[in-house]
């Protein structure tokens, strides 16, 4: 019983959020409301058993979130509303509907014929944790490489594109300097 | 779920949500008193004896105050803010194991709410998400120095939530588990056994972040008083300032519950001393948290940012790297 009072609780606030987030025009609210949403999702690994992507999905939602809300500082000021340009209507409400269709059909669909089995089964005596450990080194352990150097090279690629002058600080200069670096700018626009 | 069972949570719950935010309370007349005894002046003396009753006039003062929510100010969340502070700081408490299990009336007390086998990951995430509050209440007052404190509240959350993961990873591995109870059983054969001893480096990581955590003096620039006001908190008033201030203490002692319970054998065999030595060990590093208040300037943002990235992310990886090497060979 607690389990379906749980689900049912969690699945109404987590459309709601998503709701929220889509439908406002408010930067700060629609930026909260996909953060909540994220948080509430984890409560369904949790009813599951799979307290590890729980926990996980709540550490990364919640950074990943963060990260939003810097881009929403920098490009609006979050306490007015955002003037929105919406273009065709019926084109936007169209699509998405095909895609949120496809995607239940998608996954609906090995439900619905009864084809789903599990192919690594449960190891007896494995954590949750373990568990995820097993099947990321073995089934997909290619898929897990590969992520990780596309992870890497993000991360070059951004600590390139943002590390010009890193060593250079501005509130260790004196003004003499920073004229001539000014002035070397210039030279090169021109 | 059997109604037993339901009912010692929801006692164990109420009795956490009472105890720790009386101490929150607690916690600023003893940092008042400490800060006091350090600088030379004798704190607060006035209201009862010693001072003590200052806790309740100082309650009474932020229940009584007019809640005023400024013109301009995204209201709702405006208002949540610090709700979330201080709900998501009782909520880390759920996985923290903070005395070892006793007989009470012939009846086994676990003195834990939830012993969830991912202890530590869900603490550190929760108390994470906890800098929501400083983030979206900056963000949503209509003022620069709020404005102001909320980024540096998520430059500090983005960097130093990295140090704490790559810094606990390491006695993770040797552990091999998450939750806290495994890591005191690990402990538990006496002083020789603690972490601390194989794990220097990880400790010193986590213990520095925990005060990026918690937004503590050395790092406390989210809320600097000498910079920018009071950050965050500028437009707050009544008993919605008080709740920040309620999440601030009650993450400080939750962390300090945490640190030695990670690295320090945590409360041992389960002997009543060893609980003591448990609160002892808590009282110590709530204690250092003042002391280093009284005694270290602030930083500036960009050292901090500095520190995280140039200095602690490489140390942690290192530390993490060495200590898999040798539990491989």
């Amino acid at each position: 019983m607690f389990e379906a009072i749980a689900f049912y609780l969690f699945a109404f606030l987590t459309i709601a959020m998503f709701f929220i987030a889509v439908t406002t025009s408010q930067a700060l609210y629609a930026l909260t409301a996909l953060a909540a949403g994220m948080i509430f999702i984890s409560a369904f690994f949790f009813i599951l058993g799979a307290d590890f992507l729980g926990a996980v999905q709540i550490v990364v939602y919640s950074g990943a979130v963060m990260a939003l809300y810097a881009f929403g500082m920098m490009f609006f000021d979050t306490t007015r509303d955002v003037k929105e340009k919406n273009g065709n209507k019926y084109i936007v409400v169209g699509l998405a509907t095909i895609s949120a269709v496809l995607v239940v059909a998608i996954f609906a669909a090995p439900i619905v014929s009864q084809n789903i089995t599990a192919l690594y089964p449960m190891v007896e005596g494995a954590g949750n944790t373990q568990e995820v450990g097993l099947v990321l080194f073995t089934k997909y352990l290619i898929p897990f490489e590969v992520a990780a150097v596309m992870l890497l090279v993000a991360m070059i690629a951004g600590i390139v594109l943002a590390g010009k002058q890193m060593d250079l600080s501005l509130t260790l200069l004196d003004d003499k300097e920073i004229e001539e670096i000014k002035n070397k700018k210039m030279k090169k626009v021109l | 779920m059997d109604t037993a069972y339901l009912i010692e949570t929801i006692i164990k719950v109420v009795v956490v949500l009472l105890i720790f935010s009386a101490l929150a309370g607690i916690g600023t007349y003893f940092e008042r008193k400490v800060l006091a005894f350090m600088q030379r002046r004798l704190g607060p003396m006035n209201v009862g004896p010693y001072g003590l009753l200052q806790v309740a006039a100082d309650g009474i003062k932020l229940f009584t105050k007019e809640d005023i929510i400024p013109t301009n100010v995204v209201g709702r969340i405006f208002k949540i803010a610090p709700v979330i502070t201080a709900a998501t700081a009782f909520m880390a408490a759920a996985a923290i194991p903070f005395l070892p299990q006793f007989e009470l009336f012939g009846y086994t007390v676990h003195p834990i709410i939830s012993d969830v086998n991912i202890g530590i990951l869900y603490i550190l995430g929760i108390m994470g998400i906890g800098l929501y509050g400083p983030l979206l209440g900056g963000m949503a007052s209509a003022n620069k120095f709020a404005l102001l404190s909320a980024a540096r509240s998520a430059a500090v959350f983005i960097s130093y939530e990295v140090i704490t993961g790559l810094s606990i990873l390491a006695p993770i591995m040797m552990v091999g588990s998450l939750s806290l109870i495994d890591f005191n059983e690990y402990q538990s054969g006496g002083i020789g056994d603690w972490i601390v001893w194989s794990q220097p480096v990880a400790f010193v990581l986590f213990w520095i972040a925990a005060f990026a955590e918690t937004g503590r003096t050395p790092f406390h620039l989210v809320a600097n008083d000498h910079e920018i006001i009071d950050g965050f908190g500028t437009e707050y008033s009544g008993m919605r300032w008080g709740l920040f201030f309620i999440g601030e203490y009650a993450n400080m002692f939750f962390i300090s519950f945490v640190i030695p319970l990670l690295f320090l054998g945590g409360y041992g065999d389960g002997s009543f001393l060893g609980a003591l030595g448990l609160l002892a060990k808590m009282s110590f590093f709530f204690f250092f948290f003042l002391w280093t208040r009284a005694a270290w300037p602030d930083v500036r943002p960009d050292q901090l940012m500095w520190l995280c990235w140039k200095v602690l992310m490489p140390i942690a990886v290192i530390n993490v790297v060495i200590t898999g090497f040798v539990m491989m060979f």
